[in-house]
């Protein structure tokens, strides 16, 4: 439901925004009746584009256009239960909506005030559900300030941003604030960039605003690669005009006129959105020449990454924006004296960006009593692997990991148990049960060996191996290794294959300590944050796992059942009644039956180990030695 | 001028001095591999590591590329820096297990062997270690850019456009002078210049003296001088000891 208003075009002033939202305000009225449907990339995937349509079919087949509109909105965080729909104002949150179930929802919900009971959230092990989107645990723990939009606009319109309190904080920087006091608020709230690096973002801002040269750089990092995290992409295609707004305060406050956005080329969403984005600010004034009559000017470029992780590194992604090899550079001189074509160059990550809005809008002191004593606000994770409520979720900094994982992930799946969490991308390192009462923050991860990366987070549970972690992690990073430096590119490759031969049952005595001193040359001698890092997930594995490293070398025993060159699957006769369905699954005959209601036989010499008996066993009658 | 010290020793530097030019003028030895005097510094190699402390934190640094500063401690054989750089040996035996520099150098390290060496690698293996000096002079002293380091990490290797094409080289062996393990070679036989690099070899015929009949010079490299110092390739139509007798 598109907002007709009077004003069209470029906006001159502060107040001819504040007109024009208190318009949008009027015509959509104080609290809306509208259905939200989630078009966030998860939900996309489960059919949300063709839910909305169906929705807006339904809606105009009834003739109800103006009693409730429909918005496509972007992520909601709770992916695991999608395409998700939420009846606004009340906050109804319908899961797992299919376009059959939407001609209930509107006769029910909207024409009756009844809810769907069938499409509610159910609690897990009960059969209570939940009606409000607030009351399910999933959110219930979360703190949604940078998301808080999320959910509720449409990322395409202007007007919906706008709507929803946009722009404010760019206004109040600009015609009430200096460069300088946008500095040190920012710099008082205790920001730290959200990428990886975690260093404050006030400091950076500052260093950049005293370097010498009239001409500096401001760049929005939204090159995500880390396996399983997809906040900056949520972020980009949910909030776009947020991440502007972002910008422009950044870019005031440095002094810089031009800007660039890299975002990977693997997110066609989130550059299809922001380009719109930049469009339509620019043609409304809000970016551009003369942003809304302050005399302050500031363009944004996008710039798409060809997919090299590497290439999310600063220095080797401003390579990259120069049209050079993405290849990292020592940063010995910071890339706040000398980063994009040698200038003065801030490079911040989505999430940071995003984050200045709020600060500007609420003040530093309000910001910084979120969070822990050196780490302050939120921050996003994605939360994935062996939890029952996969999604992204927004948390206050110091929230334990247990929090995390059973509050808000609901705990593990199947009721399996916990093993590991990983954090921080493929560089952070998996931490144990024991660590589960860890206030999440950038210092005390850091501490446990591991780190806040960008916020991935990977739930591991018994059936994961150790060992196995550690090899695909390293094998990631030696794939995407640029290969300029010998430790990076010639100590993953060794590490790999130290990996491999322990996994494949042929580990040697000593191998446990080559590879500790390949993660100190690796650690301390790599040239980026890439090598420097990519030892992390296996050190910390020997540090909390040695025992399992142990059984695959000297038993030559994978504890998890993971490694195939090391276990077997043998038939429980006592739990077997013959039933034959595992015959029937296995690919190469290794299974054969004595006769009617008799256990069967497993012949090992033909056996692949591919885990097809185990999985179409219901009884408990294969196992895995 | 700044003051800074390196083990122990007081120094007084240039600014833009990197520790490595202060260390080698005040005679300590840091060992290096891809570092040349007329090229950039890259700091791909690893081996030219230091300790350095700076506000009370320690860290390691590749020495080509790290500016002095006021009040900078800088140790240069540190046993982190020594362990460090004798796993970064042991990697670059273990990739060129043929190699005698890299052994030669390893050795003055004190090391002798490569934990990492499978034995199934041997002699598969060519004499590049990567270090990209030879890209770097082609593109910066000589400014062909003929050859240069393609694909990523592990796949990483020095090689011409497409693997093939000589259209760009001028055949003035640069690559093969700077290379420090020899992994590139070039070779003059009467009429013709061969130059073998890891991924492939080309020749360039020489240039035919027009008085005496000796072939000195690659052909393309002479119209390349001739070029960039706008002079007539006439010029260049005797070899050297002719034009001295001219």
């Amino acid at each position: 439901m598109a907002v007709q208003t009077t004003k069209q075009g470029r906006l001159n002033s502060a107040a001819e925004l504040e007109t024009l939202r208190q318009e949008i305000k009027s015509a959509t009225g104080e609290n809306p009746r509208l259905i939200t449907i989630c078009c966030g990339t998860g939900c996309l995937a489960y059919g949300g584009a063709k839910l909305a349509q169906a929705f807006r079919d339904e809606i105009e087949t009834r003739g109800l256009q103006d009693k409730v509109g429909v918005k496509t909105t972007g992520c909601h965080g709770f992916c695991e239960r999608g395409p998700l729909v939420v009846i606004r104002p009340e906050n109804i949150l319908y899961q797992r909506v299919k376009p059959e179930d939407v001609g209930d929802v509107i006769s029910d919900t909207i024409e009756q005030g009844k809810v769907v009971e069938r499409l509610l959230y159910t609690l897990p092990g009960t059969k209570e559900r939940v009606t409000y989107e607030h009351d399910v645990p999933f959110y219930k723990k979360q703190m949604r300030l940078v998301f808080g939009a999320n959910g509720y606009i449409d990322p395409t319109l202007i007007e919906d941003y706008i709507g929803v309190g946009g722009y404010t904080a760019m206004v109040k920087a600009l015609f009430s604030m200096t460069p300088d006091e946008v500095v040190s608020e920012v710099k008082r709230s205790g920001l730290r960039g959200r990428g990886g690096g975690g260093f404050s973002a006030g400091a950076k801002w500052e260093s950049t605003r005293e370097a010498h040269g009239g001409l500096k750089y401001l760049i929005c990092n939204c090159d995500e690669g880390d396996p399983g995290a997809f906040m900056d992409r949520s972020l980009m295609e949910g909030n776009p005009f947020g991440i502007l707004e972002g910008m422009v305060i950044a870019a005031y406050a440095i002094g810089c006129h031009e800007g660039y956005i890299y975002i990977r080329h693997e997110y066609p969403v989130a550059v299809k959105h922001a380009e719109m984005a930049i469009a339509k600010a620019e043609a409304m004034g809000l970016l551009g020449d003369n942003i809304l009559g302050s005399g302050f000017s500031f363009k944004i470029k996008i710039n798409r990454g060809g997919g090299a992780f590497v290439c999310g590194e600063s220095t080797a992604l401003m390579a990259s924006v120069e049209g050079r090899i993405g290849e990292p550079r020592a940063k010995y001189i910071h890339t706040s004296e000398k980063g994009l074509w040698d200038r003065p160059t801030v490079l911040n990550n989505v999430e940071t960006l995003a984050n200045v809005p709020l600060i500007i809008n609420r003040g530093a002191q309000w910001y910084s009593s979120i969070g822990t004593a050196n780490s302050k606000g939120t921050k996003i994770f994605s939360l994935v692997g062996k939890v029952n409520n996969t999604g992204l979720i927004e948390v206050p900094m110091g929230i334990t990991l247990r929090e995390i994982i059973y509050d808000i992930g609901g705990g593990i799946l199947k009721n399996k148990k916990f093993k590991a969490v990983q954090t921080g991308g493929p560089s952070g390192g998996c931490l144990p049960a024991e660590m589960l009462d860890l206030a999440v923050d950038f210092d005390e991860l850091s501490r446990a060996g591991s780190m806040m990366g960008s916020g991935a987070m990977i739930v591991m549970d018994e059936d994961n191996c150790m060992v196995d972690i550690a090899r695909y992690f390293v094998s990631f990073l030696e794939g995407e290794s640029c290969g300029k430096c010998v430790p990076c590119r010639e100590g993953l490759k060794r590490m790999n294959q130290i990996l491999e031969r322990i996994t494949n049952g042929n580990g040697r005595d000593g191998d446990i300590e080559l590879l500790e001193d390949l993660s100190e040359t690796l650690t301390w001698g790599a040239l980026c944050g890439l090598g420097g890092g990519a030892a992390n997930p296996v050190m910390s594995t020997i540090r909390y796992f040695r025992d399992e490293y142990e059984a695959h070398i000297k038993e030559k025993r994978c504890p998890a059942g993971v490694c195939k060159p090391l276990i077997t699957y043998n038939i429980v006769e006592a739990n077997c009644p013959g039933c034959n369905l595992c015959i029937k699954a296995c690919p190469v005959n290794a299974i054969t039956s004595p006769g009617k209601k008799m256990p069967v036989i497993l012949d090992q010499s033909k056996c692949t180990k591919c885990g097809a008996c185990y999985d179409v066993c219901r009884l408990n009658a294969v196992e895995v030695r | 001028m700044v003051k800074l010290t390196i083990n122990g020793r007081e120094f007084q530097a240039e600014p833009c001095d990197t520790v490595l030019t202060v260390a080698t003028r005040g005679g300590i030895n840091i060992p290096t591999l891809c570092h040349s005097e007329s090229i950039h510094d890259y700091g791909a190699c690893r081996v030219c590591l230091v300790e350095v402390e700076r506000r009370g934190r320690k860290r390691l640094v590749t020495s080509c590329l790290y500016p002095v500063e006021e009040g900078l401690k800088v140790t240069t054989d540190s046993d982190k820096v020594k362990r460090v750089r004798s796993t970064v040996m042991e990697l670059l035996i273990a990739r060129c297990p043929e190699s005698i520099d890299v052994k030669e150098m390893a050795k003055k390290l004190g090391v002798t062997e490569s934990r990492f060496v499978a034995e199934d690698e041997k002699s598969s293996k060519d004499n590049c270690v990567l270090c990209g000096m030879c890209a770097r002079v082609c593109s910066e002293v000589v400014g062909a850019s003929a050859i240069s380091l393609v694909n990523r990490g592990t796949e990483r290797e020095v090689a011409l456009p497409f693997y093939d094409d000589t259209g760009a080289c001028i055949a003035c062996g640069s690559c093969a002078y700077i290379c420090p393990t020899g992994a590139i070679t070039l070779v003059d036989t009467a009429t013709k210049r061969i130059i073998s690099w890891p991924k492939g070899t080309a020749d360039f015929p020489l240039k035919a003296c027009t008085s005496c009949g000796i072939h000195f010079a690659p052909v393309k490299q002479l119209e390349y001088m001739a070029a960039t110092a706008h002079l007539s390739p006439s010029e260049f139509e005797l070899c050297p000891d002719c034009r001295k007798m001219e």
